[in-house]
């Protein structure tokens, strides 16, 4: 069934953020108590981004303090929350947010819907997600959080982690009632664009592993209030309960809706019809399986011993939760290159482009990586090795999430970002995730514990790898920076972009640059998974 | 901007079903994380012998009895409701108002009976949460479904005020509570088994 909806959920406020009698207060009003999608996404984005740079600079941090094995760049105290704030940040603060926001504000103009299913919902999801957010980062400064030396401010992280992820659970809900129920007429699931399908699939997959995540804050808070039961909810235990959900390969499953930003970058840009449409679909939802690992709660050991029986027993949990979800990102890798080649890249954004297709490639690199991690034999379990594949995987999703974004603009906020600014900006992103992450590999192969600052020697030099996490980590958090700089300095800069600046094929590029309160006059009918392609006369391929 | 060709008029949205079943399936993957971390500890504690002989898990703390008159009385009731939140439905499709009205009524009746039923729970296995790891477990499940009642409940009023109050139309708010209401007690069997039965 394809439907469109026929109401709007903008409440008392116009587009413009302005009631009668406009001014600052007002405006200020109307993007507080706004049902819009855009502003939504618009608010979700920007706060994302602040979170996510903040974070990158904490990453930094980390490895100096790594650097230095005495421990004398940040308090020794503190060092075990900061790690834990890190992991916790960059999935739920910076990753997952992100491209969420992405997919409130552009997702509905894909579908040729009026406005996001529930769009109050999903402002409500919003503003409980900053406030659980606000409240996480102060749990951590008030000595909370994993290992919290203040009990109370322990509770205070529990709780507010799991409000945290009640808004993200609720925004999700409204993406994926909206691909459900609000596509346009004749735009069947299979030819929906690719951010919408990988909206679908990304969404449900949260609905289905945050919740386990919330159940275990709830049991590991109510125990933590009243017993602190050693082994389950002590202090200094309830990250190897709730870990699951920071780590592989759950991050997996956060980072699904990236697969949909490069796909439909790399569709626009090739300026063509894709013809292993079908292949993406089924890659996304490959990479969904990673769900399946995650709320297992727990790591599938591959031990490789015993007898043909006992191995089988461990290969196919093994295989099925860490190795297919390698196939996934592969697969959408390899048809965005086929698009790449057989097409003619032309008008679209290279940033977009640089971002989106990096992003994805060490979003591939952290998934292949994270397989090894379960194998006993390597010993890499509690090793900094689990922090690097996260670290590819996700900040490879955060920058194909900024691609997505720059792609986007115009129809975010009706200006491109500079192309000559935001290029240099892909390739410093992708080489801080790279060195963000990758020297933690090595690391782990050579048995530096996670999360520890100090205590750790061995043969290859522990202070260049950590010094290259360092630099990646500036070098993230500069290009996070950078993307909002260039962002806000486009609203006053750049000139106004035309309704359909890159010859685009879905239908957010029919309507006008930004999108108006309802995104559409009327309602659009779609034959095919390009139906601006269909009414371009005198392309090759339409 | 394109000029696209207008779309014929459009087809109902049933977006609050839709809606209403991710919500279902999130809370069901909510209670199914927190009865797996039950029955993990469960699973892991040591084996006793049972008053028949067979060895059985000594997971339930002395001192502690199960009172399972009220907690099969809440699973008859909820699914009672269900009854009641459906006939709400029927009613609603033939115009029939007096029987949404007294099926959302008895079903807001039937939910703050679960929720009197499991407080009466409360006070007859008399719990301390302190005790130990079981006894913050029980009251973390339990206490999580008291809320979902009581959500439960607050949506079947809701429903019925705006059903009531005019807006006949919009059948799909009711087949909505009807589905929370099978959503529920799904959720409560599971509880109700694997808390009050198996132990």
């Amino acid at each position: 069934m394809t439907t469109i909806d026929t109401r709007t959920e903008h409440g008392a406020f116009s587009l413009s953020g302005t009631q009668a009698g406009s001014g600052g207060l007002a405006a200020l009003t109307g993007w507080i108590t706004t049902a819009d999608h855009k502003r939504i996404g618009r608010l979700l984005i920007g706060s994302s981004l602040l979170f996510g740079a903040a974070t990158f600079v904490l990453t930094a941090l980390l490895g100096l303090e790594r650097m230095d094995q005495n421990g004398s760049v940040l308090d020794a105290g503190s060092v075990g929350q900061l790690f834990a704030l890190e992991r916790v940040a960059l999935p739920f603060m910076a990753a997952v947010p992100l491209l969420l926001g992405l997919a409130v504000a552009v997702v509905p103009l894909q579908l040729g819907a009026r406005g996001l299913a529930f769009g109050r919902a999903a402002a409500f999801g919003f503003w409980t997600w900053l406030l659980g957010s606000a409240l996480v980062v102060a749990s951590f400064i008030g000595n909370g959080g994993p290992g919290g030396g203040d009990s109370k401010m322990v509770d205070l992280f529990l709780v507010s982690l799991g409000i945290t992820l009640v808004g993200l659970l609720v925004i999700a809900g409204t993406v994926a009632t909206t691909v459900l129920t609000s596509r346009a007429p004749g735009m069947t699931l299979q030819r929906v664009p690719g951010l919408a399908w990988a909206s679908l699939v990304g969404s449900v997959a949260l609905l289905v592993t945050v919740p386990v995540l919330i159940a275990d804050l709830v049991l590991l808070g109510v125990d933590h209030k009243y017993v602190r039961t050693p082994g389950f909810g002590a202090n200094l235990d309830l990250l190897g309960w709730m870990g699951w959900g920071l780590s592989q390969p759950a991050t997996i499953a956060y980072s699904l809706i990236a697969l949909g930003v490069v796909a439909d970058v790399v569709t626009t840009a090739s300026h063509r019809r894709s013809t292993l449409r079908p292949v993406f679909l089924v890659g996304v939802a490959v990479a969904a399986t990673a769900v399946l690992g995650a709320v297992t709660q727990k790591v599938q050991l591959l031990e490789w011993n015993g007898d043909a029986g006992s191995k089988i027993q461990d290969l196919l949990p093994w295989a099925l939760f860490h190795l297919l979800p390698i196939l996934g990102p592969v697969l959408v890798l390899a048809v965005c290159g086929q698009a790449l080649a057989a097409g003619k890249i032309a008008k679209v954004s290279p940033a977009a482009l640089g971002f989106s297709v990096l992003g994805l490639a060490l979003v591939a690199l952290g998934t292949a990586a994270q397989a090894l991690t379960p194998i006993v034999e390597l010993d890499l379990l509690g090793t900094t090795y689990e922090e690097g594949a996260a670290t590819l995987i996700l900040g490879g999703a955060i920058l194909a999430g900024l691609g997505g974004l720059i792609h986007w603009a115009p129809k975010l906020w009706g200006r491109a970002l500079p192309a000559g600014a935001t290029l240099p900006l892909a390739g410093l992103g992708a080489l801080g995730v790279a060195l963000a992450g990758l020297p933690l590999l090595i690391a782990g192969f050579q048995g530096q514990p996670a999360m520890a600052g100090s205590g750790f020697d061995y043969d290859l030099a522990p202070e260049v790898l950590n010094l290259l996490v360092l630099v990646g980590g500036a070098a993230l958090a500069l290009t996070v920076v950078g993307v909002i700089a260039l962002a806000v300095t486009s609203l006053v800069g750049e000139p106004t972009a035309g309704d359909d600046p890159y010859d685009g094929q879905t239908l957010e590029w029919a309507t006008t640059s930004p999108a108006p309160a309802d995104n559409f006059a009327e309602v659009p009918r779609v034959a095919s998974a390009e139906p601006l392609f269909d009414l371009k006369p005198g392309r090759s391929d339409a | 901007m394109h000029a696209l060709p207008a779309a014929a008029a459009p087809a109902p949205q049933r977006r609050l079903i839709t809606g209403t079943v991710l919500a279902a399936g999130s809370l069901a993957m909510f209670f199914g994380g927190m009865l797996a971390v039950w029955m993990r500890f469960r699973n892991a504690a040591p084996l006793k012998e049972s008053s028949n002989g067979k060895l059985i898990a000594d997971w339930l703390p002395k001192g502690v009895t199960v009172h399972d008159v009220a907690a099969n009385l809440m699973l008859m009731t909820l699914v009672a409701g269900c009854f009641m939140a459906q006939m709400a439905v029927y009613a609603a499709k033939r115009k029939d108002n007096v029987h949404v009205g007294l099926g959302l009524g008895v079903a807001t009746l039937f939910a703050l009976a679960v929720i009197n039923a499991q407080a009466f729970e409360y006070s007859q296995m008399a719990v301390p949460i302190r005790g130990g790891v079981y006894h913050t477990m029980f009251y973390a499940i339990t206490g999580s479904f008291l809320v979902l009642m009581i959500v439960l409940s607050a949506y079947t009023v809701l429903a019925a005020f705006r059903y009531l109050g005019g807006r006949t139309g919009d059948r799909e708010v009711l087949a909505s509570v009807a589905l929370s209401w099978y959503a529920t007690t799904g959720i409560y069997i599971a509880v109700w088994f694997l808390i009050y039965v198996t132990k």
